[in-house]
């Protein structure tokens, strides 16, 4: 009776619940992102040949894969050392440095952004050093490295510490027991075992340093065609009014995030199945 | 379609590689909603520059609100030029950075300001609340929008145009024209930290009766939505808002641009550019274009802030800061 009673309820409580959940991510989740599109098509498909031709738009798609380009390989090869050092070796202030690698994601982006601001600019201690070699940090693309270097840098170290740790360090020391060198070691051995966690920390890197607003808006100054990143830009196009530009903008970041999203997922894949 | 991506690839690459141009250049930093403006003007100035020197210029733009951008600039921004909505933002550059002399305002004709606006209110189609003048902006069931006068340039004109409208009216009695102001101050429904955040809540948040801003920016406002048909009042009594230019010595020593620097913000001064001025509805000095565009701009009795208030210094200690006069206002109208 009961059973049958349990059975019954089941009936449609489960298609009720599925069915929530499929309006809730359509309405949270597929609309918005499609409205996006529609947005940024409502200008028709001239109208957003001509924003993206626009010189001040190519010219932060550039910006923003230059950043990108210059954040990953530094993050990666930061990521893989720090590592490496908490991994492998044990030494006083392990756990200090491991708790210091999150300090990006605990302060907010505007004030690492702030934080720079103030070492290197022209109040800054550095600012007569920087100025007699007439290098220029803040308000120039160097300063948009710094920052998002800065805010992405955990993410490597965070997807291979516990996969370090948990592979161990016999196939290293046996290895080393056999004559391998440091390098080699490191491009036999631990490559190959931590190769799709590292790509997987390179994706995260790549999608917050592509994305990345607050650190970048206060270190930026905002000179169109100068130091203007696409999320930058998406904001002053809307200050333009003109909202179809900003669409655009804001669809060309979605698709690469939707792509990162791919490929994320096939490297999850990819991950499971090795384990 | 692989020919347009291959084009587009290049203009790409083309756009990113070109940055670092032999041409000199001028980082012009302005206040955030001059952006059409210079965009049309910059164009003009190249040419005019080309046939005097035959020098090719490059001209960049930075917009933001003025005293984010004067701070840009105290912290390292190489900005040659200031085109600001308020000078205190260039005195800041003074005081804090020495970047210019204290005497910036006498290098130029009209206190360095080649154009200037006023307030004025935008209101709904046919004036609903029939708002002609400062004071009926209290009228009973009035909701007003303007920016924050603690963030905003633009409101704090809007205070100051207020208050001065006051005194008058009420022959110098200041805690009258207080008590009026406190009343107004009371009737914002949103204080957004900008010019263009006020600009939404009113047009496409439909907040209020009556938004208040730079002529300049409401006749704007009137061309960009014309389904609305919002309509301009220009109120009889106003403040006179300055738009103060200014190149920066420091930064134009170190970029090899003095000449340039100077000559742009001269060429603003001229008829061509004065033109284009009055188009964004801002009002001129050049004669010419005064008697052209006589019919944009209605008759209003202007005052200046030192006028009616002092130096920008003593109106900042008396009403701006924090804990003086505006936060009493606000404080007591809350109550």
């Amino acid at each position: 009776m009961s059973q049958t009673s349990l059975n019954s309820r089941q009936r449609w409580l489960r298609p009720l619940l599925i069915s929530s959940g499929v309006v809730l991510t359509l309405l949270l989740l597929v609309v918005p992102l499609i409205f996006i599109f529609v947005a940024a098509f409502s200008a028709g498909i001239g109208g957003v040949w001509r924003n993206l031709a626009e010189p001040d738009m190519l010219h932060a798609i550039g910006l923003t894969l230059l950043v990108a380009g210059l954040t990953v390989p530094i993050n990666l090869i930061f990521g893989t050392l720090i590592a490496w050092c908490v991994t492998r070796f044990s030494f006083p202030g392990r756990r200090l440095l491991l708790t210091l690698i999150d300090i990006p994601f605990a302060v907010s982006p505007v004030v690492a952004g702030l934080l720079y601001l103030l070492l290197y600019g022209s109040n800054g201690p550095f600012a007569s050093l920087l100025d007699q070699h007439d290098v220029q940090l803040m308000f120039a693309w160097p300063g948009l490295v710094m920052v998002t270097v800065f805010v992405s840098c955990p993410f490597v170290v965070r997807e291979l510490v516990p996969l370090m740790s948990t592979l161990g360090t016999e196939q290293e020391e046996a290895a080393v027991l056999l004559g391998a060198s440091g390098w080699q070691v490191f491009w036999h051995i631990t490559l190959p075992n931590i190769r799709w966690a590292l790509l997987y920390g390179v994706i995260l890197t790549n999608a917050r340093a592509v994305g990345e607003f607050g650190a970048v808006s206060v270190v930026s100054g905002t000179i169109r065609g100068q130091t203007n990143t696409l999320p930058l830009h998406i904001e002053l196009l809307q200050q333009d009014y003109n909202t179809a530009g900003a669409f655009i903008a804001a669809a060309l970041l979605t698709l690469i995030a939707i792509a990162t999203l791919v490929v994320k997922a096939f490297l999850q894949w990819k991950l499971a199945r090795q384990e | 379609m692989m020919q347009n991506t291959k084009k587009f690839t290049l203009l790409l690459l083309a756009a990113v590689l070109a940055a670092p141009v032999t041409a000199k250049e001028l980082l012009n930093s302005s206040y955030d909603i001059a952006r059409e403006l210079f965009a049309e003007i910059n164009p003009l100035f190249i040419e005019h520059y080309k046939q005097q020197t035959g020098e090719t210029l490059e001209i960049k733009q930075s917009h933001g609100g003025s005293s984010r951008q004067a701070q840009a600039i105290i912290q390292g921004l190489r900005a040659d030029v200031v085109t600001f909505n308020q000078s205190t933002d260039i005195d800041i550059l003074h005081q804090r950075g020495n970047l210019l002399p204290a005497d910036w305002r006498d290098r130029l004709a009209n206190n360095s300001s080649p154009y200037y606006s006023t307030m004025a209110f935008l209101v709904r189609k046919g004036n609903p609340k029939q708002i002609s003048s400062w004071a009926d902006l209290t009228k009973d069931g009035v909701g007003l929008v303007f920016p924050n006068p603690k963030t905003s340039g633009n409101a704090r004109y809007t205070y100051l145009g207020a208050y001065g409208d006051a005194l008058a009216r009420f022959d110098n009695d200041e805690q009258k024209a207080q008590q009026w102001l406190q009343t107004f101050l009371s009737r914002v429904v949103v204080f957004d930290t900008g010019g263009r955040g006020a600009t939404t809540s009113f047009v496409d948040r439909e907040l209020g009766d009556v938004l208040i801003t730079f002529e300049s920016e409401v006749n704007n406002i009137i061309a960009q939505y014309p389904e609305q048909q919002f309509e301009r009042v220009v109120p009889p009594t106003n403040v006179l808002a300055e738009f103060p230019v200014a190149w920066i010595d420091k930064n134009i020593q170190r970029n090899g641009t003095e000449q340039q620097a100077k000559a742009y913000l001269t060429y603003l001064y001229s008829k061509e550019a004065q033109q284009v001025l009055a188009r964004y509805f801002y009002r001129v000095h050049n004669p010419d274009v005064i008697e052209a565009t006589k019919a944009q701009f209605p008759p209003t009795s202007l005052f200046t802030v030192e006028q009616v208030f002092g130096s920008w210094e003593q109106v900042q200690q008396q009403h701006f800061a924090s804990g003086a006069l505006l936060d009493k206002l606000l404080a007591q109208g809350k109550r």
